[in-house]
């Protein structure tokens, strides 16, 4: 696409919004910044499970609220002793009180696998890999067949099985075209780091939700950075490595 | 110029006689017709009410992302393989009681793939922006995405399974001996290219990791051998319906029914054997892959939704192989018919439903959800299938009077000659007789 078929696209897609939602959309095109590859790290120990980064998550990025919600991360409750059969794992509990004793909290998102099985898959090249790690969708692309659903080792991406709602004073109107923007019925769509904001130099809304500071980001090329700090010194290790698919998403143990 | 209005008069001529002999029929062709054309409508109409809100129209979900469409799809990939069981056997062989019927095979295997390919389409979430997929057109993501070669496969196979019929129907219309030296090498070509679909079908499951259930090598050589079975067993019924309803004495012997019975028992035989070598894998080693086998096997954590209805399937399929093993059993029609009905159930829940859910439960985060179609999706595959059994019902209209001779160019000829002579007898004054 030349620049200036992307201008038009996005002018078409602003006008889209407007009618739809009543509000001015900024459709950012922003490319990845040069010399960047993201990584995401996230401590088990501090994380107490209050679900803050999923609901972050669903205002930033412009989720169906409802009928169905959708969340791009999934906080799983592990009861202690486990941590890689994730069949004893409890995806919807609920108690008055997190954290609760005797429960480790596994939060799960698209881990950005270096060598994603879900791009591989698609029959027409709706989703790919930006040169800064991010796997995106674009949205107008993807036929709906749901194979990178079936591909995918972490249960990465999620289906708008119906047209989504989003009520419109709750819309962000601050949106990347590979990123936030509304969505439409029978795509598929997934966590991107927040590519509207990190290439803008901000945080995924997920790690600044984080009361605990359970959650850490930043580039893997740059020596300095904090991601790489955790790399080299703590003990980390990836979802499903056995896979080979290479995650940029560190777990991690302070203590 | 003249050679070519010849030609287009011809085809004309052919195409207005093959709408007249569609057309007509006796009762039972009319109501029958018009039965699938009745259940075509309701699922149209339930199709477009999950056109119109998604896919959420149906019992689908993030978990189990793919259901009943998906599951009818890669048994009737198999089915439309199985083509392949009658085309080695006449045209390699030349075993003469099948080769006489080689032909309605071939179109039943066109009237599959058919109905694969619009399974594949009702599943699809966009069918507004399928044209992504074809190629040079759309963007294919070929070689890397399976699904592409599967597209590619089944559409090469069509192609072949229109082509190769309808040209040698078209031969014997003329009365003409078809030019084999044509249409040989696509008739061999059809032989790895059946194989490959089921193939190529079976890939795309196998090769995603992320699903356990499906990631074993054994899948394509088990996919073909339970298409082997399937396939003959409708085959072997339709047969006997056509040869019992058809007004044309169309010569389907039975030898050629047993002939294929015969080859259903040693696809059963491999089968079973392959089935029961992953069964000894998955519970000898016992490791946490063993998850989807429990789930449709004994019910994992008192989920068991699945557990009757593979049961069911092993009973139906063991019971079939011992029916079609004994060549006594094999050749009665009753218990051939018996075993085949048991082989077309008995598959379809172990390759579809069976084969299908299981890859989804537990999911890839070690959830449990279980899923049963609802009556939309129910509706709109049976919607498909019927479509399928109208489209083959027209096709068997026109092909069986061609074969027996019936209906061809000569007769037409003929017809015209008489109506001539008959006008000229009205209009001549001196009446003969």
């Amino acid at each position: 696409m030349t620049e200036e078929e992307k201008k038009r696209v996005i002018a078409k897609l602003e006008q889209r919004y407007l009618q739809q939602y009543g509000r001015k959309f900024e459709i950012s095109t922003k490319e990845a910044l040069p010399e960047t590859l993201w990584g995401y790290g996230l401590e088990l120990s501090r994380c107490i499970g209050c679900r803050r980064c999923v609901y972050a998550c669903v205002k930033e990025n412009n989720h169906s609220r409802h009928d169905p919600q959708l969340q791009w991360i999934r906080v799983l409750r592990l009861k202690r002793g486990n941590l890689i059969n994730l069949e004893n794992s409890d995806h919807y509990y609920d108690p008055d009180l997190v954290p609760e004793k005797g429960f480790v909290y596994l939060p799960v998102q698209c881990q950005q696998c270096q060598d994603p099985p879900c791009v591989k898959v698609c029959p027409v090249h709706a989703t790919w890999q930006e040169p800064d790690g991010i796997v995106v969708v674009d949205y107008n692309w993807c036929i709906g067949c749901r194979y990178c659903i079936a591909a995918c080792p972490y249960k990465g991406r999620v289906f708008n099985w119906a047209e989504p709602n989003i009520p419109k004073e709750e819309i962000n109107p601050s949106v990347h075209y590979l990123g936030n923007r509304p969505r439409m019925k029978c795509a598929v769509e997934k966590c991107t780091f927040c590519i509207q904001r990190v290439r803008q130099g901000r945080y995924p809304a997920c790690v600044e939700a984080c009361p605990t500071g359970t959650r850490k980001f930043g580039n893997l090329l740059d020596p300095n950075s904090e991601i790489r700090y955790i790399i080299d010194r703590k003990r980390v290790f990836r979802l499903k490595e056995d896979l080979n698919t290479e995650p940029k998403f560190y777990y991690f143990f302070e203590t | 110029m003249e050679k070519l209005r010849e030609l287009l008069k011809e085809t004309w001529h052919f195409y207005k006689r093959t709408l007249i002999l569609v057309a007509k029929g006796n009762q039972l062709y009319y109501a029958w017709c018009f039965s699938l054309l009745a259940i075509i409508v309701a699922g149209f109409i339930f199709y477009l009410r999950q056109h119109e809100v998604g896919l959420i129209a149906t019992n689908m979900n993030d978990q189990v992302s793919w259901g009943l469409y998906i599951a009818n799809f890669t048994y009737l990939v198999g089915a439309a393989a199985a083509a392949v069981l009658l085309v080695i056997p006449s045209y390699v062989y030349h075993f003469k009681p099948i080769k006489e019927i080689v032909v309605l095979g071939e179109l039943f295997a066109a009237s599959c793939i058919i109905m694969a390919i619009l399974f594949v389409m009702v599943d699809l979430g966009r069918i507004d922006r399928f044209w992504h997929m074809i190629p040079f057109i759309g963007s294919m993501n070929f070689p890397a995405s399976l699904l592409a070669w599967d597209v590619l496969a089944l559409n090469g196979y069509l192609f072949l399974n229109i082509l190769i019929p309808v040209y040698l129907l078209v031969k014997f219309y003329y009365r003409k001996e078809p030019n084999w030296k044509f249409i040989l090498p696509f008739i061999l070509l059809s032989i790895p290219m059946a194989v490959a679909i089921h193939t190529v079908t079976a890939f795309l499951y196998n090769g995603l990791p992320a699903r356990p259930f499906w990631n074993a090598s054994i899948l394509a050589p088990r996919f073909l051998a339970s298409a082997f079975c399937s396939g003959p067993a409708i085959i072997i019924i339709i047969f006997q319906i056509i040869r019992k309803v058809s007004v044309y004495n169309i010569a389907i012997e039975d030898e050629a029914l047993f002939k294929i019975s015969e080859l259903i028992a040693y696809a059963m035989f491999l089968n079973l054997f392959l089935l029961s070598a992953e069964l000894y894998k998955e519970y000898y080693s016992q490791t946490v892959h063993i998850a989807s086998f429990k789930y449709l096997f004994e019910g994992l954590h008192n989920h068991k939704q699945l557990v009757p209805w593979i049961w069911a399937a092993m009973t139906m399929n063991v019971i079939a192989f011992i029916i079609f093993l004994i060549p006594a059993t094999r050749k009665r029609l009753a218990t051939l018919n018996l075993g085949c009905l048991l082989i077309i159930i008995g598959v379809w829940i172990e390759k579809g439903p069976g084969f299908v859910i299981p890859g989804f439960v537990p999911d890839p985060l070690g959830e449990i959800h279980e899923y049963l179609p609802n009556l939309l999706e129910l509706m709109v595959s049976f919607g498909i299938w019927a479509l399928g059994l109208l489209i083959f019902t027209l096709l068997m209209k026109v092909a069986i009077p061609i074969e027996t001779g019936k209906f061809s160019h000569v007769s037409y000829i003929e017809r015209t000659f008489r109506l001539e002579e008959d006008k000229a007898w009205r209009q001549s004054s001196f009446p003969v007789k």
